[in-house]
């Protein structure tokens, strides 16, 4: 069992604050670390993995200061956002190559296992150059996984991979989780988090603005409150009609039409479609709006 | 030194396509001594300007510049460090695994048309100390430019800076300056050597060997140091 431990942990660039007073406790299942862009995920990975000094506070893997600390890697994996591979090598030369830095006893091996184990096995003596960017990442987590490490830190996994390769590297990540080791992995996209069966950590502007089970964070996501645009032949009986049911939170009326505040998704916009229909009315607008990430994200910081 | 590492940083360098940068220099360097002495040109006047003013204080340094910040400095631009760093290796290991990877490349691509040029001047013996002055002076430069490109984002440019401006253009205004000019190392290491007329050292032997072990030394120790504090910079998406 390896936990990893954040105590404190701020990190600054000059004036600006990447990551602010994060404290946290990783241990054994799969995490998700989900925040919009800019939020200090990579930065927050980057001190987990031992590539940057926190400039307060600690971060450590089992009691282990993880800077300046290369014993670390014997436990612990990175799978960097950045997709820079040795193009010029074969997947099996790469992970090959992995194993014998880990100084492995069997390193053709224990690259085999790695390689079945990202079902990269077909295209393993391909050059990496002429891979698609699935199969680069995938590769990048066999090399990763070859000395089968307590933790695996994965940023921004999914970027750039078709539902199909996404899907099986979920699966993937919830099999090593299930075996007993720490996964992280950062994303910004929040439907990434209901195939998430462990825990979530929110990051938002550098500090955790939520964290626990997947579901209350799902539940706060899907409950959230949704704001529709709405523009209808006669807005004024519209919005009386509106007002009356239970989902709707607030009718706003003016020259542009309705802007309407509704508390679940789901039951207002099944109720919309009849409501209008009952009282003769046609829509010719109709679209949800203050749907960014921020938005969102703000919304669970401030639940 | 860790021999993965060494193959990784070989296959690497050989793979990337500044490689090929290796070849003009000693080529304009054989040919020139071939055409003056087949020109029938004295020795005594070709062989300060094309073995001292072109091989040793342009094709050592700019090979070793190449080189040198090739082993260490694309793989931190392009990020694949990252692979090598993530291992439960010493930092030790890894830089004098890509010294040696990088001396050697060095020293093969600069002796080889170094002694030719030497032995063109008919004298055999100019043409092997040539070849323990390429070593030394390969060394030395390689050690300083793997340092550099840890210490900054722009190594070659600093490298050129160094090897242009401090020993090309200070080295020959400034007596002074030439005790820390590998350039003028190599040519008193040569010159202790080949005994030869047509090569003449400004510094001292003793210099030479004392400040080629340290700069060797010192750059090689704080190249480890930093690489052990090596961060990985925020990306900003």
């Amino acid at each position: 069992m390896t936990d990893i431990t954040l105590a404190g942990v701020s990190r600054w660039y000059g004036n600006v604050v990447a990551v602010n007073d994060v404290s946290m406790t990783l241990g054994p299942g799969v995490t998700g670390l989900l925040g919009p862009n800019g939020a200090g995920k990579t930065t927050l990975l980057h001190m987990m993995a031992g590539f940057l000094a926190p400039s307060r506070g600690t971060v450590t893997l089992d009691g282990e200061s993880t800077w300046r600390n290369p014993a670390v890697y014997r436990r612990l994996g990175l799978v960097s956002e950045k997709e820079a591979v040795h193009g010029f090598l074969t997947a099996r030369e790469f992970v090959e190559a992995s194993a014998r830095l880990h100084k492995l006893p069997d390193p053709v091996a224990a690259a085999r296992r790695a390689i079945e184990q990202v079902e990269m096995t077909d295209a393993q003596d391909r050059r990496i150059d002429t891979y698609s960017k699935g199969m680069r990442q995938r590769t990048r987590v066999a090399a990763a996984l070859v000395h089968e490490p307590g933790v695996l830190l994965l940023d921004e996994p999914f970027n750039g991979m078709d539902p199909r390769q996404r899907l099986h590297m979920m699966d993937l990540l919830h099999t090593l989780g299930d075996a007993g080791r720490t996964i992280l992995f950062s994303s910004h996209i929040l439907e990434e988090v209901e195939q998430v069966s462990g825990t979530v950590q929110v990051i938002v502007a550098g500090r955790l603005a939520a964290s626990g089970d997947y579901r209350t964070i799902r539940r706060l996501m899907t409950n959230r409150p949704h704001v529709f645009a709405i523009q209808s032949s006669d807005d004024r009986r519209l919005a009386v009609a509106l007002i009356g049911q239970p989902s709707v939170a607030g009718v706003e009326i003016d020259k542009t039409g309705l802007t309407v505040r509704a508390g679940d998704y789901g039951s207002f916009t099944r109720a919309f479609a009849k409501i209008a229909l009952a009282e003769g009315v046609r829509v010719q607008k109709l679209l949800p709006s203050d749907e960014s990430l921020e938005s969102v994200f703000s919304y669970l910081v401030e639940a | 030194m860790n021999t993965t590492v060494a193959w990784i940083t070989a296959r690497g360098l050989f793979g990337r396509r500044r490689f090929l940068l290796l070849f003009p220099l000693p080529v304009i360097l054989v040919g020139l001594a071939a055409i003056a002495r087949y020109a029938g040109v004295s020795a005594v006047q070709w062989a300060t300007p094309v073995i001292e003013g072109l091989g040793l204080s342009v094709l050592i340094p700019i090979t070793a510049l190449i080189v040198g910040t090739g082993v260490l400095g694309s793989e931190i631009d392009d990020g694949t460090i990252v692979h090598i760093l993530t291992k439960p290796l010493p930092r030790s290991q890894i830089i004098l695994a890509k010294l040696a990877v990088a001396v050697g490349v060095t020293t093969v691509a600069v002796a080889v048309p170094l002694y030719l040029a030497g032995a063109l001047t008919g004298s055999v013996r100019l043409g092997l100390s040539l070849i323990v002055g390429a070593a030394v002076g390969s060394l030395v430069y390689t050690a300083i430019f793997l340092l550099l490109s840890l210490v900054t984002r722009r190594p070659v440019l600093l490298g050129l800076l160094y090897v242009l401006v401090w020993e090309g253009l200070l080295s020959n205004l400034v007596s002074g300056t030439r005790v820390l000019s590998v350039q003028q190392y190599t040519l008193s290491i040569t010159d202790a050597v080949a005994r030869s007329e047509l090569l003449t050292g400004r510094v001292s032997l003793t210099v030479a060997l004392i400040m080629s072990a340290v700069l060797t030394v010192v750059s090689t120790v704080l190249a480890i140091d930093r690489l052990r504090s090596f961060s990985v910079a925020g990306e900003t998406s």
